[in-house]
C-alpha cells in the first residue's frame, strides 16, 4: 500500500467537471442544429462545421504555438462557441467570412482574456458583431428556409428574403401598419417551428426551449436569466403594444422572432459572462430583454439581442459588486 | 418536509453500516488517554506513574470554565504520563495505561435496568454532566454542562436534540437512534428538564426513515417529545441550519444559538448524559463506524477510548489496498488521519477509509463562474472571491466579505467543476483573519 494522502476536508468530490458541463451545452444545441438543417440544407452543414473547426482550431493554435502551454482543447467551450457563432450567421455566408468571425471569438474575445473563464464577453456574439459591423450586407441576406427532405431542388436556387422583424423595421419605417405586416409574415406556427428566415440557430424556437430544458434540468443553467430575459421582453413589447398597437408588434411575436429565444436560453445564461448572485442574474434578464426591445424598435438595426447581452455582459463586474447573495442571520432576530 | 433554505449540497449518503448493529468492541492490552480531549482549556492530570486506576475513576480534571474531566476507562496501572501524537501528529500530553481489566468504581450503576424517574435538581444535573466529563459528541467536544450556564438576559426556548447525522458514510446516530432509544429519549428529557422547558425538538434526516418510525413508536410513552422529520440535505446536521430547519429562526452573524433561544445537543450526547445522571458513569466509550467503499464489512463499534486505531483497523483484516486516504468523521467535513499510531478519543464518531478512485482529487481547472459555489453555500457568502483574497493574504477584505461566517461544511469545494480547492484556501484565510481580529481586540 502506498503511503496515505493527508489533505483538508471535503474529502469527496461531485461528479461534475467543467468537461462535463460543455459537453452538456452541446448536447443541448443538438435539435436546434438539425432543425438548421433541416432548414438551410448542405450550407448550414457546412458552414456549422467550419465555425466549429476554425474556433478549435485557433484556440488550439494559440495555445500550442503563442503561449506554449497546455492545450484544452477537448474540454468542449471551443465547440460551444463554434456552434453557438455558427447559429448566429445566415447560412448563404461565405466560409472565408466564417474563420474571420472564429478567429475574433477565440482570438481576440477568448484567449486574449486568459481564456476559458476570464471572458468578460460572450465569445460567439464578439465573433458575430464583428461580421456585423464588418460585412453588414452579407450578415443581413438571408437564405428562405425550406423543408431540405422534401423540396430539395429549391434550396439550390437560393431565394432570399428578410427576417420577418426585418420586414417589420422596413414597414413601419414606409408608414405601413402593424396589421397589414402580420398579413404578410409567418405564422405562429411556422415560427415555433422554425420557417422562416434567419440565422441558422435562431428559427426552430421549438428546438431551442427543448435544449434549455434538458440543461435546465441538469442544472447547467438556472431559470433566472432565460425567465427574466424573455419575461421582461415580453412586459415591454406588451406595453408597448398597448400604446400603440398600429406601429408596435404583439409581444408574443417579438419573444419568437429573431435570436431572443437562441440569446436568452444558450447566450446570455453563459456562466462565464453572466452575474453570479440570483438577484444579480434576474437584473441581468431584464437588462438583456429591455435593451433588446429598445434596439428593435428605436434602433437602426432589426434585431438587438446581441447588442443588449454585450451590452449587459459589460455590466456584470457592477452588477456582482452591486446584487451579493443574501447571507445567513442578516435578518433582524424575532423577539425573543 | 423541514429544512434549511439557503444553499446545501446532495452527496451520495452511502450509509452502508446502517444495519449492522453495534459491537462491543474488546479492550485493548495498553491504551493512551490524551488529558484534553474537548474544546477549551486543557486540563490537569491527577494520576501518576504506577498508579493504579479503576474503570470510572477520574484522572484529568477540567479546572477552567471551559474544560472537561477525563476518567479512566479500564482499571490497571499508569504506565508513564507522556507527549504522544495525536492523530494530525502534534504531541500532547497523555496518560497511558496497562489495561489489567474491567472492574469499575463502586458507585457506577451497571444494571441493564433502564432508569426513567428524574430525580436531580436542574442544577444538580448540570453538575453531574460537568462531573462525568460530557462534551459535545457531534465532532466538536464542547463541554456540554457549559451550554446550560446560560448569560443573563437572554433565555433559552427551544431544546434540540440533533440527529440529522447528515454526513455521508457515519451510522453511529442510525444505530444508537435504534438500539438506545429509551435510553437516549430519557436524556433528551433531562436536557429538557434542565431548562424547564414543555418540549424536547429531535430533529432526523429523512433518509432514516426506519429511525424515524421507531422513534416515534417509543415516544408515545413519553410526554413532551417532538420528532422532526427532515429533507435530506447537507449540512443540516450544522448548527446553525438545524435550528433554522426546526426553529425558522437565523442565528445571527458572529451570534451563538442561545441569541435566539436555542440550545442544540447531539443524541449521543443526550445518551451520555443520561448515563451519567441515572447510572452515574462517566463518559468512557465511544460510538464509532468503521466503513468505506472498498471495505468488506462496514460496522459500528462501542469503542473504549484510548483504544489505538491500528487495532480497530487489524480487526477488520488491515486496510484495503486500494486506500488512499483516512478519515476521522465524515468525508465532508472530518480530519484526515496523518499519524496511524493515535487512539480514539471523545471526538471521533468514524473511521473512514477513502479509497483512491473516490479519494484522488480531480486536475484544477480555471474558475469559470458557474456560480455553484455561490448557490450551495449555505451561510450565504461567495467562495469564489474568498479563495483567491486568502491566496492574496488579503485578510482585511476577506473579514469584510465575512469569511469568519464559514462554518467549513465544504460544501463549495466539493460541488466546484473546476476541483479548485476552495475551503483549503478560505480556512487558512479564516484562521489567519480571526487571529488578526483577535490581536486587533486584545490592543
Amino acid at each position: 500500500m502506498a503511503l496515505l494522502q493527508f489533505s483538508g476536508s471535503p474529502h469527496i468530490h461531485t461528479d461534475e467537471s467543467v468537461k462535463k458541463i460543455m459537453w452538456t451545452v452541446v448536447i443541448a444545441l443538438i435539435p436546434t442544429m438539425i432543425f438548421s438543417f433541416l432548414f438551410f440544407g448542405i450550407d448550414a452543414i457546412v458552414l456549422t462545421l467550419v465555425s466549429v473547426l476554425s474556433c478549435v482550431f485557433v484556440e488550439w493554435l494559440i495555445q500550442k504555438f503563442l503561449l506554449k502551454g497546455k492545450t484544452t482543447i477537448l474540454d468542449g467551450s471551443a465547440v460551444i462557441t463554434g456552434l453557438l457563432l455558427a447559429f448566429n450567421l445566415p447560412s448563404s455566408l461565405p466560409i472565408w467570412m466564417v474563420i474571420v468571425g472564429a478567429i475574433v471569438a477565440i482570438g481576440v474575445a477568448k484567449m486574449t482574456f486568459g481564456g476559458l473563464g476570464n471572458n468578460p464577453f460572450n465569445p460567439a456574439l464578439v465573433g458575430r458583431v464583428f461580421l456585423l459591423i464588418s460585412f453588414p450586407q452579407q450578415m443581413t441576406t438571408w437564405p428562405k428556409p425550406h423543408y431540405w427532405f422534401t423540396q430539395p431542388s429549391v434550396v439550390t436556387d437560393a431565394t432570399t428574403g428578410a427576417t420577418p422583424l426585418g420586414v417589420i423595421k422596413t414597414g413601419i419605417a414606409q408608414g405601413q401598419d402593424v396589421f397589414q405586416l402580420m398579413d404578410t409574415l409567418p405564422t405562429y406556427a411556422q415560427m415555433l417551428l422554425g420557417e422562416r428566415g434567419g440565422s441558422l440557430g435562431e428559427v426552430a424556437a421549438l428546438a431551442i426551449i427543448a435544449g434549455g430544458l434538458f440543461m435546465l434540468i441538469r442544472k447547467v443553467i438556472s431559470w433566472h436569466i432565460p425567465v427574466a430575459f424573455i419575461g421582461s421582453a415580453f412586459v415591454f413589447a406588451a406595453i408597448l403594444h398597448l400604446v400603440n398597437a398600429n406601429i408596435y408588434i404583439p409581444p408574443s411575436y417579438h419573444i419568437l422572432s429573431g435570436g431572443l429565444l437562441l440569446g436568452a436560453i444558450f447566450m446570455a445564461t453563459d456562466m462565464v459572462t453572466s452575474p453570479m448572485s440570483n438577484w444579480g442574474k434576474i437584473i441581468f434578464g431584464i437588462g438583456c430583454g429591455v435593451l433588446t426591445i429598445i434596439i428593435r424598435v428605436a434602433g437602426s438595426y432589426p434585431e438587438g439581442v446581441s447588442f443588449a447581452i454585450l451590452i449587459m455582459n459589460a455590466l456584470v463586474p457592477l452588477i456582482n459588486k452591486g446584487f451579493k447573495p443574501k447571507r445567513f442571520g442578516t435578518h433582524k432576530i424575532k423577539s425573543i | 418536509m423541514k429544512t434549511f433554505k439557503l444553499g446545501g449540497v446532495h452527496p451520495d449518503d452511502n450509509k452502508f453500516a446502517h444495519q449492522s448493529s453495534i459491537e462491543v468492541f474488546p479492550l485493548p492490552q495498553q491504551a493512551v488517554l490524551f488529558a484534553t480531549q474537548h474544546l477549551g482549556a486543557p486540563s490537569t492530570v491527577v494520576v501518576e506513574k504506577g498508579d493504579k486506576v479503576k474503570v470510572g475513576q477520574l484522572i484529568a480534571r477540567g479546572d477552567a470554565f471551559i474544560s472537561a474531566n477525563l476518567h479512566s476507562p479500564y482499571s490497571g496501572t499508569v504506565n508513564k504520563v507522556d507527549l504522544v501524537a495525536d492523530l494530525s501528529g502534534i504531541k500532547k500530553t497523555a496518560i497511558v495505561i496497562d489495561v489489567e481489566g474491567d472492574e469499575w468504581e463502586q458507585d457506577i450503576d451497571l444494571t441493564a435496568d433502564i432508569k426513567r424517574e428524574i430525580t436531580l435538581s436542574p442544577s444538580q444535573i448540570v453538575e453531574k454532566i460537568k462531573e462525568k466529563g460530557i462534551v459535545g459528541l457531534g465532532g466538536a467536544c464542547f463541554p456540554t454542562h457549559v451550554k446550560f450556564l446560560i448569560p443573563q438576559g437572554k433565555k433559552a426556548e427551544y431544546m434540540i436534540i440533533n440527529a440529522a447525522e447528515c454526513e455521508p458514510y457515519i451510522t453511529i446516530d442510525h444505530r444508537v437512534m435504534m438500539e438506545r432509544t429509551e435510553e437516549l429519549l430519557i436524556g433528551a428529557c433531562i436536557l429538557r428538564d434542565i431548562l424547564s422547558l414543555p418540549t424536547v425538538h429531535i430533529g432526523v434526516e429523512h433518509n432514516k426513515a426506519d429511525v424515524i418510525n421507531h422513534l416515534k413508536e417509543v415516544a408515545k410513552s413519553f410526554k413532551g417529545i417532538k420528532i422532526h422529520t427532515l429533507r435530506t440535505k447537507y449540512p443540516q446536521g450544522a448548527e446553525k441550519q438545524l435550528i433554522k430547519a426546526i426553529t425558522k429562526r437565523e442565528v445571527p452573524s458572529g451570534k451563538l444559538p442561545i441569541d435566539v433561544g436555542c440550545i442544540v445537543n447531539n443524541v449521543n450526547t443526550a445518551l451520555a448524559v443520561y448515563e451519567a445522571v441515572q447510572k452515574n458513569k462517566p463518559l468512557i466509550s465511544n460510538y464509532v463506524t468503521y466503513t468505506g467503499k472498498s471495505v468488506k464489512q462496514p460496522k459500528n463499534y462501542l469503542v473504549r477510548l484510548g483504544t489505538p486505531i491500528q487495532s480497530i483497523i487489524e480487526a477488520n483484516g488491515g486496510l484495503p489496498e486500494d486506500t488512499e486516504k483516512l478519515i476521522s468523521g465524515g468525508p465532508m467535513m472530518g480530519k484526515a488521519i496523518a499519524n496511524l499510531d493515535t487512539y480514539i478519543t471523545k471526538g471521533f464518531s468514524c473511521i473512514l477509509v477513502i479509497n483512491n478512485k473516490e479519494g484522488k482529487r480531480a486536475e484544477i481547472n480555471h474558475c469559470i463562474r458557474c456560480a455553484k459555489c455561490v448557490d450551495v453555500c449555505p451561510m450565504g457568502l461567495e467562495p469564489y472571491l474568498l479563495a483567491p483574497l486568502s491566496e492574496k493574504s488579503n485578510w482585511e477584505k476577506m473579514e469584510k466579505m465575512h469569511v469568519m461566517d464559514c462554518i467549513e461544511c465544504g460544501s463549495c469545494q466539493y460541488t466546484c467543476p473546476a476541483a479548485r480547492p476552495l475551503l483549503d484556501r478560505i480556512r487558512l484565510g479564516k484562521n489567519k483573519t480571526g487571529a488578526m481580529i483577535r490581536a486587533r481586540n486584545t490592543k
